[in-house]
């Protein structure tokens, strides 16, 4: 059975800026609080301080933490040492970066209860494999002989929570666990995490930014930004009936709606891609690659079109972007561009053709050159394609920024004094002063909060819209592909299993695959899951 | 590549990014940087305001410490003062030329590899591994058994001798960069190997290259002292310090000024060095982001 948690007037510091401010709330035992906010906003910081816990540079300095009856900030360390781990358990988001390598799974599962002392090391293992039954992962026996690198995200997370339960801690701090997986995975991840919440009645702190999945788990949803408490309900009345204008920005971003472009009707075909097969390592006498990762995709996309590929991770879906853009040589098939095959590698390509295809990558810290200021950045492809300079370079960079909805200010800084959307934002902006025919965007809202994704979803509708360029929209979260795309294309295991148009998004029969992906994207309402189960138990009656 | 030069208009003016760097250094960058400077200000100007040369010989030998020799004489009476601020233009001036040889030639033989293809990677990469599995004084002996001992042939050999560790470790931080995602979006516009090797990539390998050359300068001065020591380095009269302390290697007996005056000017200049560079910003900035 759970404790209660007491949050009183909680307040942390990070030199002199409030990371969390005169925080105050109650969990009830056994029951789930969600903590829901965008990156910033203070969510995990607050988690941390429950266990009396701050970040190298933050302080926690006021306020009181009470777990059943004891005043956790008052603690010695030695008292702390104590708490954590034994009343109060941790779960990361990060999982794989959580685990030692070099260790096996189950020592390091056990190492709590050895630590605290609460089971002798034989009766912690039997625990421990009791717990992976619970939690529905496979070979319960034998998966912690296992060390973390031979197991997949999604266990890997699980077996965490295993080490998290196996001193039958009063309160569990979940802290995004499942936002690192892909959509089918967080599924099992989510049920699983449920069920042993629910049969063991712990109190639970639940940290996350996606509302859909936090309407699975959480009880009462406290929702928070720039460390301030925004809005505090239970789960139902939140979903419904919100109180707060962020906590309604929020539930409009969770359920992106289609952004329709109205089709032109019936252009010509821009990239026509036929049998095409890729793969890395060295080639075979056949001419096929040692690791095949693509076979036999044909793609049609017209001019002004977008297209989404959907498909989990390493079902093929960034290779064919690379293959596409030239960054890889194709074993067999062609890419065929605006009515003319395309050479297989950049060397090959002409300027020209370059200039038609750019690409987006997801993750903008990587994707803008740390020591270039937004204006060179910018200015680049525009002396390169165009050879613009001086007023008139200064003028297109000006009118790029408006495009993209940045200041104009922003042109003399470095990428690292903007936050992760205005990176986005910057990054498409490069693509688009090359005034391309396609854009590749390979996952380009997945690092960003559903806020700020939605932001930039728009404004990627609002381009094409506007300039008509066509889009190959790649993802693993349905939700975004269905909003901005006509067409969606699903891959698995490096072959195309289905396409299936805008009309026919609501209509089926799909697909069975389409059909698994489609239900594994959380629903904003409570009760989803637990449907989700009755109909699984059905199936399987 | 008449585009490459205007896009270099976009840096930040050099002396204002200069300054913001020096008011990063801490009191013990500031005190490495005093020493740097004044002994290559004796280099360049030292001997020029000296009222004797070293050259002048005659007086008492091995001569303590005294008003008219502010540093005693060597073993053959001459001014010790002068003899290492004569030396210090041999010791700074070579060091400094093989270490910027050294690290430039490593620095863009390693971008060239880590942008090319894996077979130039690959051929620059075990040819280099070759030279560093060479014993480097035994590859300076060869150097000066073959063409002599001569100042351009000592700043030849340093180079020579330091170049593969600076490729080594250009090339480890350069492979890294190269793998990120802006270098792909360079090469898919269409960027020729040179430009993304010197705007992609060196700009975000500079600071730990910097911190290298210091590092290496402090090596070669040693090289160098060691060499002389042996005899093989600077050639009698000139001197640089090495061959002064061997030289006045008699007056270790008696612990006289003119064995230990250059001991101390290499242990002070190799010190001042490594100050400055524990206090280079990327470096302190990266230590501050650690802790």
């Amino acid at each position: 059975m759970g404790s209660p948690v007491v949050v009183d007037n909680l307040t942390v510091r990070a030199g002199g800026a409030t990371l969390v401010d005169a925080l105050s709330f109650t969990i009830r035992p056994g029951e789930v609080l969600a903590l829901i906010g965008e990156s910033g906003s203070g969510k995990t910081t607050t988690a941390l301080a429950l266990m009396g816990y701050a970040r190298r540079g933050c302080r926690i300095t006021s306020g009181s933490v009470r777990i059943d009856d004891v005043d956790v900030l008052s603690l010695a360390p030695r008292q702390l040492r104590a708490l954590r781990g034994r009343t109060v358990a941790y779960v990361a988001q990060s999982a794989a970066a959580s685990f030692d390598p070099s260790r096996t799974i189950l020592d390091q599962v056990v190492e709590p209860a050895c630590l605290h002392g609460t089971l002798p090391r034989g009766e912690a293992e039997l625990k421990a494999i009791a717990l992976f039954r619970e939690l529905a992962l496979p070979e319960p026996e034998t998966i912690g002989q296992r060390y973390p690198h031979q197991v997949s995200g999604g266990q890997l997370q699980r077996l965490m929570a295993a080490m998290a339960l196996i001193t039958d801690p009063a309160v569990v701090i979940l802290d995004e666990p499942t936002t690192a997986l892909d959509v089918t995975t967080q599924v099992e991840v989510l049920r699983a995490f449920r069920r042993v919440i629910r049969e063991r009645q712990v109190t639970g702190v639940y940290v996350s930014h996606d509302l859909a999945v936090v309407a699975q788990m959480a009880d009462h949803i406290l929702v928070l930004r720039d460390g301030r408490m925004r809005e505090l309900a239970a789960t139902e009345p939140i979903l419904v009936a919100p109180q707060n204008e962020y906590t309604k920005s929020l539930l409009a971003a969770a359920r992106p709606a289609p952004r329709v472009v109205a089709e032109a009707p019936d252009t010509d075909v821009l990239l026509r891609v036929r049998g095409l097969s890729a793969g890395y390592g060295p080639r075979t006498r056949q001419g096929t690659a040692s690791t095949m990762i693509l076979e036999d995709i044909d793609l049609e996309l017209k001019r002004g079109q977008s297209i989404g590929v959907i498909g989990e991770s390493g079902s093929g879906k960034t290779t064919l972007a690379r293959v596409v853009a030239g960054l890889l040589a194709p074993c067999s098939g062609t890419v065929e561009f605006d009515g003319r095959p395309v050479k297989p590698t950049l060397e090959q390509r002409t300027r020209e053709e370059l200039r038609r295809i750019q690409i987006v990558f997801q993750s903008a810290d990587t994707a803008l050159n740390p020591s270039h200021t937004i204006e060179r950045i910018l200015a680049r492809p525009l002396q390169f394609y165009k050879g613009l300079q001086g007023d008139a370079l200064r003028a297109r960079i000006d009118e790029l920024l408006d495009l993209v909805k940045l200041p104009r200010n922003l042109a003399q800084r470095l990428p690292g004094g903007l936050s992760g959307g205005q990176k986005q934002r910057v990054n498409l902006a490069r693509a688009l002063a090359a005034e391309p025919d396609l854009i590749l965007c390979d996952e380009v809202t997945s690092a960003l909060d559903t806020v700020v994704a939605a932001a930039v979803l728009d404004l990627m509708a609002d381009l094409r819209r506007a300039l008509g360029v066509s889009y190959l929209f790649i993802s693993h979260d349905l939700h975004t592909v269905r909003a901005v795309c006509d067409e969606i294309v699903v891959m698995r295991h490096g072959r195309k299993l289905a396409q299936v148009a805008r009309a026919d998004y609501e209509r089926g029969p799909h697909h069975p695959y389409y059909e698994e992906l489609a239900r594994a994207v959380p629903e904003l309402r409570r009760g989803w899951l637990d449907e989700l189960d009755r109909r699984a138990s059905a199936v399987a009656a | 590549m008449a585009s490459i030069t205007t896009s270099a208009s976009f840096a930040p003016t050099p002396r204002s990014s200069w300054l913001t760097r020096l008011s990063h250094f801490g009191v013990s960058g500031w005190v490495g940087l005093a020493i740097v400077v004044f002994w290559a200000s004796a280099a360049i100007f030292g001997p020029a305001l000296l009222s004797r040369t070293g050259a002048a010989g005659g007086g008492a030998v091995f001569a303590p410490i005294s008003a008219a020799h502010w540093l005693g004489t060597d073993y053959l009476g001459r001014d010790m003062l002068a003899r290492v601020i004569e030396g210090a233009r041999y010791t700074v001036g070579v060091a400094f030329l093989a270490t910027l040889l050294a690290s430039g030639v490593g620095t863009v033989l390693a971008l060239f590899a880590a942008a090319s293809n894996r077979w130039i990677d690959g051929g620059l990469s075990r040819t280099l591994d070759t030279l560093t599995a060479i014993p480097s004084k035994m590859f300076a002996l060869l150097m000066v058994a073959g063409f002599g001992s001569s100042i351009p042939m000592l700043v030849i050999t340093a180079a020579i001798i330091y170049m593969p560790g600076a490729y080594r470790f250009a090339r480890a931080l350069a492979v890294n960069v190269n793998a990120l995602d802006y270098v792909t979006v360079a090469r898919t516009r269409g960027e020729r190997t040179l430009y993304v090797m010197l705007y992609e990539i060196l700009p975000n390998i500079a600071g730990p290259m910097l911190a290298d050359l210091g590092l290496r300068f402090v090596y070669v001065v040693l090289l160098l002292a060691a060499l002389s020591f042996l005899g093989l380095g600077v050639q009698p009269p000139a001197a640089d310090w090495g061959s002064l302390v061997r030289e006045n290697i008699g007056a270790l007996a008696d612990a006289g000024a003119s064995v230990i005056a250059p001991s101390a000017a290499i242990a002070s200049l190799t010190i001042a060095v490594n100050l400055v560079i524990d206090n280079l910003p990327g470096r302190v900035a990266r230590e501050r982001g650690a802790r």
